[in-house]
């Protein structure tokens, strides 16, 4: 039987990242298979219910899969992880000529953030923005944009909605992962030298290849050895490495996700049990 | 790394691990340095296993070389990995002649414009039969032509770039005959009068030569066979001309069809000397377009008759036998050559001699 891998089909590209890999796998004799979704939340709901035995996780959907197994008694593990899955920051920006020198003059001000689904343009920036003591819908007004709900904010069109309010003047901050901060000004969505970075957050993680309990340990171990032998000096990996924004695999930890654990708890966003309680959050 | 801009430190950090570098924040005391940026792998492993695409040089061709290699100039240094040519033309020995470098240098050498080459406004005033006679010769040579064009354009995209002269040399040869064609088309045309006909056997024969898929075949059947013919005809043409208009488009068609056939048979000899079936094969082509053809009806009735007429240069019983023994003559001509030319390939005189005979009664 083949292992049989979700994703999430966030970009046409998904396809071809995918298609890829298959051929490689069976043809590195490991049978492997994959099946793509419209959201994160029924391929979260998927592995944790042993539908599939692996995915391709957003962050988020590792939480919230984690969240689901382990309330049925069940057991993820995350084998893989790319070397640009870890430590991320997030920067929350302003204009170069605003008068905000640090964070708490924000208060009272309005931050635009990404869509209600995104780890880093808005889940961890609202937590990190808290933890400054800046209670967003409190003490800052938020203008969220909802692009690609459901994906995890794996599509960019709501951070760079949010650069876009920051650049026309109509929010005091934005907020976006820190290498679309250096994307927007390189695609000039931001003007060069247009803003200024207020605070960065903290390093966390993103995504990780979540394999489920349906699998043996044996087969678990031979697919994460497999990936790691995947070399970017291979022509036939290489390309797949460049779609899919890596240089090599890494193996998967968890220690990058509890500051995402803590925003997801802060807004109840998922239960403890795994349910999806986020307020107008439909993917 | 050194550097002013405030998010200098956040760009490079986000920079670098995109592209598997790794980064360290630099301490108070770096002295002006911001991070400390240690160098990864990508760039090197995606030349890892990096190939020279030969040498650039003509001696530098190798036998086979890979379809990966696609576009690239030869002697580039090549990243492995990327979509193949659709090129199955790719054994240097099916390909490759060592003529091919310098028969591009002169080619390229010897284009001429045909704005500036022909005489345009030279006076032509002939008889109406002799004038139509030209025009229905140059319609002919219009018709045969397109067929040298298409053929050897066609060729030319199935070769692996690397054979880069080759290709060249093919393209000089495609560019020949598209100013062939123009200047026979504006010679038929110049007294403002109608083309002439396009026979039915006449554009069978030409169909054949199309619908060959070996190179050395259809560069045998085209090149060596049919534009070798028309050397002959071309010179026949010169020679009776009755206009000096006539005689520069067929001297200025001449010299250039005079090198594709060169290349033809250069590249055969060449083929010759690696493939002992070669001659097996050639002869087989002969034959079986002879078959093919064998129901057909030749050379265009009225081809025939307009070089006769333009050979007697006068509509009177004396010129036309003169015309007629002289369009006789043109066809023991066209026969030599073709055995002449099937000797420097290899064959045996009495076979050459065969061959020739079989060839399409069409000239081309």
């Amino acid at each position: 039987m083949a292992l049989l891998m979700g994703a999430v089909a966030y970009d046409p590209k998904v396809v071809t990242i995918w298609g890829g890999f298959r051929s490689w796998f069976n043809e590195h004799g490991f049978p492997f298979d994959f099946v793509l979704y419209s959201n994160y939340e029924r391929q979260a709901e998927d592995l944790a219910n042993g539908r599939i035995d692996a995915a391709w996780n957003s962050p988020l959907a590792w939480i919230r899969s984690r969240r689901l197994a382990e309330a049925n008694r069940r057991r993820l593990t995350p084998v893989v992880m790319r070397d640009t899955d870890r430590d991320l920051t997030s920067v929350i920006v302003v204009r170069a000529g605003s008068p905000y020198k640090d964070l708490a003059d924000l208060k009272g001000e309005t931050v635009a953030v990404g869509a209600i689904d995104s780890p880093q343009a808005t889940l961890l920036p609202c937590s990190f923005l808290a933890a400054k003591g800046l209670q967003p819908g409190v003490d800052v007004a938020v203008r969220r944009f909802d692009v690609g709900v459901g994906l995890h904010g794996d599509h960019i069109g709501g951070e760079r909605d949010a650069a876009r309010a920051l650049a026309a003047g109509t929010v005091a901050a934005a907020c976006m992962i820190d290498s679309n901060h250096l994307l927007f000004g390189r695609e000039g969505t931001l003007a060069a030298g247009s803003t200024r970075v207020l605070a960065q957050t903290p390093p966390f993680d993103h995504c990780n290849m979540t394999l489920g309990d349906t699998v043996s340990t044996e087969v678990m171990n031979g697919f994460r050895d497999l990936l790691l032998t995947m070399s970017y000096a291979d022509p036939q990996v290489r390309p797949l490495f460049d779609l899919e924004g890596l240089t090599s695999w890494q193996a998967g930890r968890t220690s990058g996700y509890r500051a995402l654990e803590t925003a997801v708890d802060e807004t109840s966003f998922y239960s403890e049990e795994g349910a999806v309680a986020a307020v107008g959050y439909q993917p | 790394m050194a550097g002013l801009d405030p998010a200098l430190v956040v760009h490079l950090e986000a920079w670098c691990r995109s592209k598997g570098h790794r980064t360290q924040r630099a301490d108070e005391n770096d002295d002006g340095v911001r991070a400390w940026i240690t160098r990864g792998r990508t760039d090197l492993d995606r030349w890892a296993l990096a190939e020279r695409a030969g040498r650039p040089g003509p001696d530098g061709i190798v036998a086979r070389p890979r379809l990966h290699w696609g576009l690239a100039a030869r002697g580039a240094l090549i990243e492995p990995g990327g979509p193949e040519i659709a090129a199955d033309l790719i054994d240097r020995d099916l390909v490759w002649a060592e003529l091919a470098p310098s028969l591009y240098a002169h080619a390229a050498s010897a284009q001429w414009d045909p704005a500036q080459a022909v005489r345009w406004d030279a006076e032509v005033r002939l008889a109406p039969d002799i004038e139509r006679a030209v025009v229905q010769i140059m319609t002919f040579l219009v018709e045969n032509e397109q067929a040298a064009l298409v053929v050897p354009a066609r060729l030319l995209a199935r070769i692996h770039p690397h054979f880069r002269e080759v290709i060249q040399l093919l393209a000089a040869q495609a560019a020949d005959e598209a100013r062939h064609v123009e200047i026979f088309t504006r010679r038929a045309l110049l007294t403002g009068g109608e083309m002439g006909t396009s026979s039915v056997s006449g554009r069978e024969s030409l169909a054949t030569l199309l619908t060959e898929p070996d190179f050395s075949l259809a560069s045998f059947l085209l090149s060596v066979l049919g534009e070798g013919s028309f050397l002959n005809l071309l010179t026949f043409i010169d020679r009776h001309a009755p206009d000096p208009v006539t005689r520069e488009v067929a001297r200025l068609a001449r010299q250039d069809e005079a090198r594709h056939v060169a290349f033809g048979v250069a590249h055969l000899q060449h083929q010759g000397k690696v493939d002992t079936s070669l001659l097996g094969r050639l002869r087989g082509a002969v034959e079986q377009r002879h078959q093919t053809l064998i129901s057909s009806a030749g050379l265009n009735q009225d081809v025939f008759d307009a070089l006769v007429v333009l050979a007697a240069g006068e509509w009177t019983p004396g010129g036309i036998r003169r015309g007629y023994a002289a369009v006789q003559e043109l066809q023991i001509e066209m026969d030599e050559g073709r055995r002449h030319r099937l000797v420097r390939l290899g064959f045996p005189g009495d076979e050459a001699a065969e061959l020739s005979a079989l060839h399409t009664r069409n000239f081309m």
